[in-house]
């Protein structure tokens, strides 16, 4: 099993990429979940969203307090909610962040894998609007192979209509787009 | 071997708004906003866009909506709601009538705490203000387990030997906004399953009846004793259902369900979606060697005293985990179920009480762990209170 947890702000859309990566391993033949941290919704407040992925069915009901993988929408979290904090060892962080891995490891100190990409670069110029949820689930299916990117496109269409053709693209253009630098020893 | 059915993903909601919508409901009110889940919802917009025939109405307040629902059922089709927390409070008045009218209503009840302090997330003190209503009540643990029990409700509800109401129990939240995979059905497979609701009475102009009559005190206890019959005798045919189901689809259901309880000398207990998350803690505790099994309440009403006994038979220790909280008494409500169950008998375990998961506090698997060498350290010396409140910070 796999456990990923998606930091964001309310509005960001972290849900919405939980929900669209639990519907696309479902559809390849996995048991997912996806979920949000429950609460009333508040736009900008920090807020986080888990996912699941499992071959076989999954008993857990409880939030992700060990994630293998934390997705971070928006840098200005690490300093807030400390993401990497209860990471497991081997674990990999994924960051919407213009730095490059050597400044982030020099400012907060991370050993685990890093895999970056400037997503809100990504989506204003494919997009045309800073949502960066889409985006964020290339560089994810670039450091993890979860599931396959062509998974992700039917339920990309489900959602958005008309919209999905550009945010399928983000999704591609930040796949080819995330650098991936291994852990520390 | 069952045909490998393809797994489809989804919210629980929307998964149990489309058990409703096979289970072709025609009549449906719902007051449509807090506390309310998607399950409505997507049913209005089902309604609305032809998918399914039914009559809709959206109401001033739960108290309208059950109401509606009385005079829906009472005209003879087959009536549907759904609702939680305060909404279900606010029933309340209303749902005691449904049952002793012996309508059978099937209602979803998305499982929330009541206010207060004001909450909107998860556990069970909704379903436990309602304990005493006269509804059959059945607790689900999965989005799947969910979506198949609100197709077999109906069938049960609506068996001219039961005609009671039913409540089918998910978890708020916790289960009804995860999106996971369920196994659909097929329109045809459940419409023979489930057969046109054909009314044991109706209102009807031409044979007029009185129904919600008054009793006088000479009769009232007696209309108790019936209803309290009915509900007891719902069993055989409540289980009939599900036998039926599991031959058709493969997932078989039990009044108490149990996991790995061979030579288990310590049993935890639940209702609801928290009975997973212990069976990853049996499967860690069993690793280890101590010998810990797990028993799941599915029917809560009418309660299954037999088959508790059974699943309980050699237990040393019971550790009874209770999502409300009965303010000022001895219990759990779970927990005094289970104690007077067992009371009877000559040679019983152990029982002690724990209130986990109020408000949405989340529950590891590790709390289940906790909870056993707790309760163990507890018996050994002599239990120190009448019931525990888990995790509970000072």
């Amino acid at each position: 099993m796999i456990e990923i947890r998606f930091h964001g702000r309310g509005g960001q859309g972290a849900v919405t990429s939980v929900e669209l990566l639990a519907l696309a391993a479902i559809e390849e033949g996995k048991y997912a979940q996806g979920f949000p941290s429950f609460g009333p919704e508040r736009r900008g407040a920090p807020v986080l969203a888990f996912s699941r992925v499992d071959d076989k069915p999954i008993k857990l009901r409880c939030k992700i307090v060990k994630p293998d993988v934390v997705v971070v929408l928006d840098a200005s979290l690490l300093a807030i909610q400390k993401p990497a904090n209860d990471l497991k060892e081997g674990g990999i962080i994924i960051l919407n962040t213009n730095k490059s891995a050597a400044e982030i490891r020099q400012e907060y100190g991370y050993t685990h894998t890093l895999a970056l990409v400037d997503a809100n670069k990504v989506a204003r110029e494919v997009l045309g609007v800073p949502i960066v949820n889409t985006t964020m689930i290339g560089a994810l299916l670039r450091a993890t192979g979860v599931v396959q990117v062509e998974t992700m496109e039917p339920p990309l269409k489900e959602r958005f209509g008309p919209l999905a053709v550009k945010n399928f693209n983000a999704l591609k253009v930040a796949y080819e787009q995330t650098t991936i630098e291994e852990r520390r020893s | 071997m069952m045909a490998h059915k393809k797994r489809v993903g989804m919210e629980v909601s929307i998964a149990v708004s489309h058990a409703v919508q096979l289970a072709r409901a025609e009549a449906i009110a719902a007051y449509p906003i807090t506390p309310q889940t998607h399950i409505v919802e997507h049913l209005s917009s089902l309604v609305a866009n032809g998918d399914l025939e039914a009559e809709f109405v959206t109401v001033e307040s739960e108290h309208s909506a059950m109401s509606a629902c009385i005079g829906m059922s009472a005209a003879g089709v087959r009536t549907y709601t759904a609702t939680s927390s305060q909404g279900l409070a606010l029933m309340n008045e209303i749902v005691f009538i449904t049952s002793a009218m012996r309508l059978p209503i099937v209602m979803t009840v998305a499982n929330r705490a009541l206010s207060g302090p004001l909450s909107i997330w998860n556990d069970h003190s909704d379903i436990m203000a309602a304990r005493d209503i006269g509804w059959i009540q059945i607790f689900t643990e999965n989005g799947q387990e969910a979506f198949d029990h609100s197709i077999m409700a109906f069938k049960i509800a609506e068996d001219h030997r039961v005609l009671l109401p039913t409540i089918v129990n998910l978890d708020g939240f916790i289960l009804t906004h995860v999106v996971e995979a369920h196994e659909m059905m097929d329109q045809k497979t459940v419409d023979r399953f489930l057969p046109e609701f054909k009314p044991y009475h109706k209102l009807d102009p031409q044979k007029p009846v009185t129904m919600g009559a008054f009793a006088m005190p000479e009769l009232f206890t007696e209309c108790k004793m019936a209803h309290q019959m009915a509900l007891t005798n719902s069993y055989g045919p409540i289980l009939e259902v599900w036998q039926e189901w599991g031959k058709l689809t493969g997932r078989h259901y039990q009044p108490v369900e149990t996991y790995r309880t061979e030579g288990a000398k310590v049993i935890i207990m639940m209702m609801g979606s928290l009975g997973q998350v212990a069976e990853v803690a049996v499967d860690a505790m069993r690793d280890q060697g101590i010998p810990v099994g797990l028993v799941k309440i599915r029917l809560w009403r009418p309660f299954p005293f037999a088959d508790l006994r059974a699943a309980l038979a050699g237990a040393e220790i019971v550790v009874v985990c209770d999502r409300a909280l009965s303010l000022g008494g001895a219990a759990g409500p779970v927990l005094a179920e289970v104690r007077s169950a067992m009371y009877p008998l000559a040679v019983k375990p152990q029982i002690l009480g724990y209130t986990v998961g109020l408000g949405g506090r989340d529950v590891q698997p590790e709390a289940f762990e906790e909870l056993v060498r707790h309760a163990q350290a507890e018996v050994k010396q002599g239990p120190s209170q009448e019931y525990y409140i888990y995790g509970v910070r000072g």
